[in-house]
Parts: C-alpha cells; sequence; structure tokens
C-alpha cells in the first residue's frame, strides 16, 4: 500500500517538475506570439497612415476653387482642374445607383422574404456571391460590348451599367442580412392585423430594416465611385464637362490615373489632390448619410466594408 | 352614458370602418412577387451575360490559336505577324498574387487574433475601425501612393539591400531594382487584402464558443496553446476560405497593378526574378484595350479576360465553399 | 357525460346557419351561466398538424359571443395552436395545416373560397410578446392596420386611435406623447399598446396569446382589467398558463390535453366541480 502512495507521490513530482519547466518555455513562445500579432497591427497602420498623410500633404497644395471647376489645362503647365472628373463622377456614380438599388433591394426582399431554401433561391445567393468578386476590369469589358458597341460610342450608359453590376450584389447581400434580423413578431403583428403580405413587406419589414439597408448602399457608392478599371473602356475620359449620356465622360479615378502617368510633376501634384477629393467625396457622402439616417432615430449599424 | 349607446357608436364606427375596408386584391401581391423575383432574376441575368459577351468576344483569338493562346508567350500586335500568348501574364499573376498571399495571410490573420484575442474591447473596436479603413481606400489611390512613395521605401530598405546582399548568386534578388516590379506589386496587393482576410477570419474566431477557449485555459494553456488546441482547429477551413477571397480580390486588382509593375510585354513579362518587370491578365488589358490595333488584338484581350474570369471564379467559389462549410457566420450586422 | 361531441351526419355546408348547428348537435352546454350567449365561433372537427405531425385532434367548441373564453392546459396541450387556427395564422408556419370548420357568424372561415386576409380584419390577435412596429410613433402603431389597409379619413383615424387607446387603458399615459417611438414605452404599456392596435380595427373577437407571460404582476393585472372590460363590444379568446389568471377573468374555459379538447363549461363549474378526472388533476395541480 505504501509502495503505491509513494509510486503515486513521483508520478505526481515528475509532472509538475515537467509543466514547470515547460511553463516559462510556454510563456516565451506566447509572448512572442503577442508580440508578432501586434506587429502585424503596425503593418497595416504604417501604410494607412502614410496614405493619408501622403494625399493631405501632396494633394493640399494643388488645391483652388480654380481647381475645382475647371477643364484641365495642358500637362506641362499644371494648371486647369479637375471640374469634369468631379461632375462625370458624380453623374456616372449616381445612374449606377439608380440603377443597382431598386434592383438590389428587390433582389434583396425576394431572398429574405419569399425565397425558402430550394435550388432556385440556392442558385441566386450563390451567384449572387459569384458575382460580388468579379475583377472590375472584366465588367468594364461587358460594358465595352453589351453597350459600347451596341451604342457605338463610349457612354456614360456603359460606365454607369458597369458600375451597377459591381454594386448590385453588395445592395443584394446587405438587404438580405438586415432583413433576416428584422424579428418574426413584427411580421406577425402585420399579418394579424390582415394587411396584405407586400404592404407588411414595403412598409413595415423593410422600413424597420432600413438603416441597415442604407448603409449597405452606401458601402455600395463608396466602392464604385473609387473604381476605375471598367470606367477606362466604357466612359474613356475626356477634358470636357458632361455632353450627353451618350458621350464619354470623364471621371475622377480615371483622371488621377492619367495624371499620375504624366512625366510632369505639376500633374503629379494634381493627381494628389484629385485624390484628396476623392477621398473627401466619399467619406463626405458616407457620413451625411449616416446621419441623416441616425436623426431619423433609426439606430446605424455597422456593417463591414472590407468584404464586400 | 348607458352601455346602449356606447355599443351602438361602436356599432356604428365599425360599419363604416368595414364600408372603407377595401377587399384587396390579390393581383398586387402576385406583382410585388413579380417585381422581387424579376430583380432576383436580373442578377443571374447579369452572370449569364457577362459570360456570353466575354466567350463571344474572344471568339476570334481562340479560333485563330486555339488552346496555344493560353500557353503562348509571345505578344505581337504587329500587322502580319500577330501572336498572342496568356501564359506570361498569367504568371505574372499568378507571381504577385502568390507573394501578396505569402506577407498578406499571416498578417491578416495575426490581425484577427490580436483584435479577437488580445485586445480589450476599448482597443480592438476602434482598431478594427481604423483596418476597415484600408478598405475603403481606392486602389487608385494606393497606386498613386504605392507609385511615388512606398515603392522608393520599399527600393531603399528591402530590395537593394537583398539585391547587394544576394543579387549574384541567388536569381530570385537577380535583377537591379528599382521599385518597379512585381515584387513591389505583390507586397501592395498584400495590404490592399488584408482588410478582407483579417475580417472574415474575426468573424470566424468570434464564431467559437468561448466555453472551448475556457475549457483550455482551465487546464492551464497559454493563450498561444488555447489558439492551437481549442481555436485553430474549429476555424482551419473557414480560414482557409477567408484565404481564398482575398486571393481573388488580389488576382482581379488592375489599376495599382499597373501603376508599379514595369509594364513589361510578352516574353520579357515572365519574371525571373523578384524585382523582374511584369504584367498581369488584368494590367495588360487595362494598359492596352483602349488602343488595341486589330480586331484580332482587342479579341485577344477580351481572351485574357476569360482566363481572369475562370480563374477568379474558381477562386472565389472554392473560398466561398470552405468558409460555408465551417460555420454559418452569422449576418454581419452589429449594433 | 360524454366528453366526445355528437357530431352531425350530414357535411355541413359552408353557408349553414348557426342555430341549425345547436339544434342538431350536442354540445357540452354551460350549466351555470344564467344567460348562454349566442355562439359567435363554432369550431367542428377542428385538426392541425405541422407537417405530419397532429397538433389538434377533432376540436369542438362554441365561442360565445361577448364573453371571455380561456384555453388552459399544460404546455404542448395544444391551446396556442388551436387558438392561431382561429384566425387562419396557424396556416402560416411553414409546412403547418389545418382543416375542419370554423364557423364565424355562419360563415365557415376555412371555406376555400375565403380569403384568409379578411378573415384577420374580424379577428385580432395579441401576442405573448409585445411586437409593436419599431419604426412608428405610438399613434402610428395604433392606426397601422387602419392605414395600411386603404383608410385615409383622417378624423376616422384620429377618433379609432383615441378610442382604441381609451380601450386598452394607455390613452391617459400616452396622450401627450403620441409621437414618440412605439418602442420607448415599458413592456406592459408596449402590451397594451399592441391591444390598442388590435382593437383599432374594431375586430368581433379578439384573440390573445398568453398576453401577461411576459410582463410583470403589476402590468398583467392591469391588462387583465381591460380584457374584462372588453367584453361588451367584442368577444375574446385568451390562451394562459397561469390557471388563476383564467379563473379570474374569464366567464367559460376550455381545458386541452394533449392535443384534445378535454372539458369546456362554465368558469366557475371548471374550477370548482370539473367533470373530467384529467381537468381535476390539473386544476389541483397535480401535473402541468
Amino acid at each position: 500500500m505504501e509502495k503505491i502512495q509513494q509510486e503515486k507521490a513521483n508520478l505526481k513530482y515528475q509532472l509538475q517538475s515537467t509543466m514547470e519547466r515547460k511553463s516559462s518555455k510556454k510563456r516565451k513562445i506566447d509572448r512572442l506570439v503577442t508580440i508578432f500579432c501586434i506587429i502585424c497591427v503596425g503593418l497595416a497602420i504604417v501604410p494607412l497612415g502614410s496614405i493619408l498623410f501622403e494625399v493631405i500633404k501632396n494633394g493640399i497644395s494643388a488645391l483652388s476653387i480654380e481647381f475645382l471647376t475647371q477643364r484641365p489645362g495642358s500637362m506641362i503647365s499644371g494648371r486647369g482642374g479637375i471640374g469634369p472628373a468631379i461632375q462625370g463622377t458624380l453623374i456616372t456614380v449616381g445612374i449606377a445607383s439608380i440603377i443597382a438599388a431598386p434592383a438590389g433591394i428587390f433582389a434583396g426582399i425576394y431572398l429574405a422574404e419569399f425565397a425558402g431554401t430550394g435550388p432556385l433561391p440556392h442558385a441566386i445567393r450563390f451567384f449572387n456571391d459569384v458575382l460580388t468578386g468579379l475583377p472590375s476590369i472584366v465588367l468594364g469589358i461587358v460594358g465595352y460590348i453589351v453597350i459600347v458597341l451596341v451604342i457605338g460610342s463610349f457612354s456614360v450608359w456603359a460606365g454607369s451599367f458597369a458600375l451597377s453590376i459591381i454594386m448590385i450584389p453588395i445592395v443584394v447581400r446587405v438587404t438580405e442580412e438586415s432583413l433576416k434580423v428584422v424579428p418574426n413578431s413584427i411580421r406577425e403583428a402585420g399579418h394579424s392585423l390582415g394587411i396584405p403580405k407586400w404592404k407588411i413587406t414595403l412598409h413595415i419589414t423593410l422600413k424597420a430594416a432600413f438603416s441597415g439597408v442604407l448603409t449597405g448602399i452606401v458601402i455600395g457608392i463608396s466602392r464604385i465611385a473609387g473604381e476605375t478599371a471598367p470606367l477606362i473602356m466604357t466612359i474613356l475620359g475626356t477634358s470636357l464637362f458632361f455632353t450627353g449620356f451618350d458621350d464619354p465622360v470623364d471621371a475622377l479615378p480615371l483622371r488621377i490615373w492619367r495624371l499620375a502617368s504624366q512625366p510632369y510633376d505639376s500633374a503629379h501634384a494634381q493627381g494628389w489632390a484629385a485624390a484628396l477629393i476623392l477621398i473627401l467625396i466619399v467619406l463626405l457622402f458616407s457620413v451625411t448619410l449616416r446621419f441623416l439616417a441616425a436623426r431619423k432615430g433609426f439606430k446605424v449599424r455597422v456593417i463591414r466594408y472590407s468584404n464586400l | 352614458m348607458n352601455s346602449a349607446t356606447l355599443k351602438d357608436d361602436h356599432q356604428e364606427r365599425r360599419k363604416k370602418l368595414s364600408n372603407l375596408l377595401l377587399s384587396k386584391k390579390k393581383p398586387m401581391d402576385r406583382a410585388f412577387f413579380g417585381i422581387v423575383l424579376g430583380a432576383a432574376g436580373y442578377t443571374l441575368l447579369l452572370l449569364a451575360l457577362i459570360v456570353y459577351a466575354i466567350g463571344d468576344g474572344s471568339i476570334e483569338i481562340f479560333s485563330y490559336e486555339g488552346l496555344d493562346f493560353l500557353t503562348g508567350t509571345d505578344w505581337n500586335a504587329v500587322y502580319g505577324r500577330e501572336a498572342f500568348g496568356a501564359l506570361p501574364y498569367l504568371i505574372g499573376t499568378l507571381v504577385t498574387a502568390a507573394i501578396a498571399m505569402v506577407i498578406g495571410v499571416p498578417v491578416s490573420i495575426g490581425i484577427a487574433v490580436f483584435l479577437s484575442e488580445i485586445a480589450p474591447p476599448r482597443v480592438s473596436t476602434p482598431l478594427s475601425f481604423v483596418i476597415e479603413l484600408l478598405a475603403a481606400v481606392p486602389s487608385i489611390v494606393y497606386g498613386l501612393w504605392a507609385l511615388f512613395v512606398f515603392r522608393f521605401w520599399i527600393v531603399d530598405l528591402i530590395e537593394r539591400p537583398l539585391y547587394n546582399a544576394f543579387g549574384d548568386w541567388i536569381p530570385l534578388f537577380g535583377k537591379t531594382p528599382f521599385g518597379l516590379d512585381v515584387f513591389t506589386a505583390g507586397i501592395v496587393l498584400s495590404i490592399m487584402i488584408i482588410p478582407i482576410i483579417s475580417a472574415i477570419s474575426r468573424e470566424l474566431l468570434k464564431a467559437v464558443p468561448d466555453t472551448q477557449r475556457e475549457a483550455a485555459y482551465s487546464l492551464g494553456a497559454t493563450r498561444w496553446e488555447t489558439l492551437r488546441i481549442a481555436v485553430f482547429p474549429y476555424v482551419k477551413s473557414g480560414l482557409f476560405g477567408a484565404a481564398f477571397l482575398g486571393l481573388g480580390r488580389a488576382v482581379g486588382e488592375t489599376i495599382l497593378v499597373t501603376m508599379v509593375i514595369g509594364n513589361a510585354v510578352g516574353i520579357n513579362a515572365i519574371p525571373t526574378s523578384l524585382f523582374s518587370q511584369s504584367q498581369t491578365l488584368a494590367s495588360v488589358i487595362a494598359n492596352e484595350f483602349n488602343e488595341a490595333a486589330s480586331s484580332l488584338h482587342l479579341s485577344a484581350l477580351i481572351g485574357l479576360g476569360v482566363v481572369l474570369l475562370m480563374l477568379t471564379m474558381a477562386i472565389n467559389i472554392g473560398g466561398v465553399l470552405l468558409i460555408s462549410r465551417m460555420v454559418k457566420v452569422s449576418p454581419g450586422v452589429k449594433e | 357525460m360524454s366528453r366526445t361531441l355528437k357530431g352531425p351526419e350530414e357535411e355541413l355546408s359552408p353557408t349553414l346557419q348557426v342555430s341549425k348547428i345547436s339544434e342538431s348537435v350536442e354540445i357540452e352546454r354551460p350549466t351555470e351561466v344564467k344567460d348562454i350567449p349566442p355562439p359567435k365561433l363554432s369550431i367542428r372537427n377542428l385538426e392541425a398538424w405541422f407537417g405530419t405531425k397532429r397538433a389538434l385532434k377533432g376540436i369542438n367548441l362554441d365561442v360565445r359571443e361577448n364573453s371571455i373564453t380561456a384555453f388552459i392546459g399544460p404546455s404542448g396541450c395544444g391551446k396556442t395552436t388551436l387558438i392561431r387556427c382561429l384566425n387562419r395564422m396557424h396556416e402560416m408556419t411553414p409546412g403547418a395545416s389545418a382543416k375542419g370548420q370554423a364557423i364565424l357568424d355562419g360563415m365557415d372561415m376555412y371555406d376555400a373560397k375565403v380569403d384568409p386576409v379578411t378573415i384577420k380584419r374580424r379577428i385580432g390577435m395579441v401576442f405573448q410578446k409585445p411586437n409593436p412596429f419599431p419604426t412608428m410613433s405610438i399613434y402610428d402603431n395604433v392606426a397601422a392596420g387602419l392605414k395600411l389597409n386603404g383608410i385615409k379619413d383622417k378624423k376616422l383615424i384620429d377618433d379609432i386611435v383615441r378610442e382604441s387607446l381609451e380601450g386598452a387603458a394607455l390613452w391617459e399615459e400616452v396622450k401627450n406623447e403620441l409621437n414618440k417611438p412605439g418602442m420607448g414605452l415599458s413592456g406592459g404599456q408596449q402590451q397594451r399598446l399592441c391591444i390598442a392596435r388590435a382593437l383599432a380595427m374594431q375586430p368581433e373577437i379578439l384573440l390573445m396569446d398568453e398576453p401577461t407571460s411576459s410582463l410583470d404582476p403589476i402590468a398583467s393585472s392591469k391588462i387583465e382589467e381591460l380584457v374584462h372590460g372588453m367584453k361588451k363590444d367584442l368577444t375574446v379568446v385568451i390562451v394562459t398558463h397561469n390557471m388563476q389568471q383564467a379563473a379570474r377573468v374569464s366567464d367559460f374555459t376550455a381545458f386541452m390535453y394533449l392535443g384534445e379538447l378535454i372539458e369546456y363549461g362554465d368558469t366557475k363549474q371548471i374550477f370548482e366541480n370539473p367533470r373530467m378526472e384529467l381537468t381535476e388533476r390539473y386544476i389541483s395541480g397535480k401535473f402541468g
């Protein structure tokens, strides 16, 4: 009996001393891991800080009212501005949103309120996810083939069409998620009052999900406002102000790209300034909309930008 | 007021009401269903349209070269000597994407781990918002910054030292670096994909129930061990999925790449070292589309689009499947 | 006395008159009520399923006009399923179905020609957890059923909103804050708001599915008071898992068990002198 007790005590001692030896090593590894993670965070934050810093530092000097409202001057002179580009961005993004927002919202309503788990809804969700990840340059090609070749000219329509394809899946996904979060008891209450389903969906459920849906639209708009690739072969870019929906138009990202590829420093400075304007427009837009939504009493929810 | 008159009032109001309540026509319900179904169908239609348009546009090059298009290394638009091969650009795409992943995935996971396991909420909330901002920066701005600022950091801090130290005997660091190469492109791409991968990873980590972690801690595990034993096994395939989605983004990125990859053409675009100039499928399209010399040239560019599309779709489908297989991530809507 | 109903031999036609039913069918007659009110809603052979699982078996009972009827029974007995069949909400659950007859003023609600949406305008419902519309003000919540059903007469709506809030004993508390959001009220107030919203439709029957189970005792008793006052204008059916509540509030009580109607009668009689042993055991707390 005593022998067994002694063996047990030995085992216990062995275990404890092994664990103690290992524990200091464990702690070292732990510290290393923590340091690694912190470095990773730094690796992300430093570039972000640098980008914002450089945009502001290099862009501020070229800003002026003239810059914001005039047409581009000759490249060497560094005069002129990005007026047409700002206008063009507002127009193409605006039209793209007018196409994408209703389409996306209604499709999202379909998925959340009408679709079950059958093959068709499954396919729609799946392909919507696929659509989300398509390279925007390919969508530009599609815009070229479907619109530019058909109309016969580079045009606002083509650019807006390509941009709308980027925006729709974002709106669909966010709308569906926002609607799903609305508790079913609300819909039941509507049904119990004898209200027809389509009215319940539009006036009650959608209203309850409104802030989420709105945020999705804002995210979509912010995303497409910064897109360059699909614009290259759809709106072409120009130094003129808007002349018609069937004509080419300029846009901020496109103009920045062209300015950056010039060999002149003055052009580069304009590029930075235009980048500053682009970021400001996007930020301003999203902040305003969130502010409006918050004022109407809707709680504004945070949705991730990045995987959209 | 006796109850009789109250009841009369009530009856009268009820009568008035029921006269006003229209019997709702079923047609409105059906019409609404038609609208939403149509909208859902529109998204399917778009996908079909994309596939058709790209396919139709690339018929010319594929009937001219067949599958040699995929393996060819020339890129010559000169009339009479046309030859178009996608291979160099495919290689360029894969190399830059690989660099982006090698750097981006570990860093993203490190960030996700920090945000979900290490940092207290008052740090992780604003910090995660800041990381999200990285995603909100348009790629043209990334390009601008990479071209005029970051490239010099890379040249001075990484490329030159590596070239000086190893350039002679390791081919990987062979070429004289001046910052416009696959290496720079890869690094900036990695920064761009960090928000995606880290956000999804963070959601996945959060989905692991705390009880698992508690069980490990109660056995005396350290933070790293807990992660290794109790958390990562759950999220492994999901993390792969997140990486895939990041990869999809890296492969499809265009503008940034055109600005820093050096824009080599044809066989010269095949990178032989980290500091080689190259191009990706997307960057060629962006650079040459508007100046395509012939319809064959244009078709070749669209052909590159086909390759890019298939590559991206395969990657994205893989990513989505991997993530949905792991955990049904709850809607990303939080208050 | 048997607890099963001797039903009519012939198939009841959808337009069967109420009186014909009472004549041809022997129903458990409540014995101790002085004036037995006429039947408002007659349920005949009602069966309900969730998929292939049967939740209600051959229910037969008459809900009396201007009375308060309580459905009691242990969890899973089918009382909630039954009440949700009374306004055809049950079948809205995916996979759920019901068949049988529920004859309201001579019209069978389960007849194929009847549009279920219209039923809900005559039979209102209040749910266990208060569910006011989150984006609407108090006024808009009460008016929601009216406005969304096409009523535009502002004066009529104003009058009805006020009357409904008074009927829900909420008017005094909110009359100066009608534009405040409905969600800002306390739990008990929210439930009264939902009652007002249902009352605004001037329903003939109000169904209440455990309306006080998520409320504190004070709020609960306010609602019980309310319910009592409602019966002069309409008929109330209330599901409750709280026997004392049923005893306090109702005129008639139906005891259910495992999907069947075990006993139905005058509340006083059910609680003091139940005829079925199962009823007696439930009442005295031997199970449930």
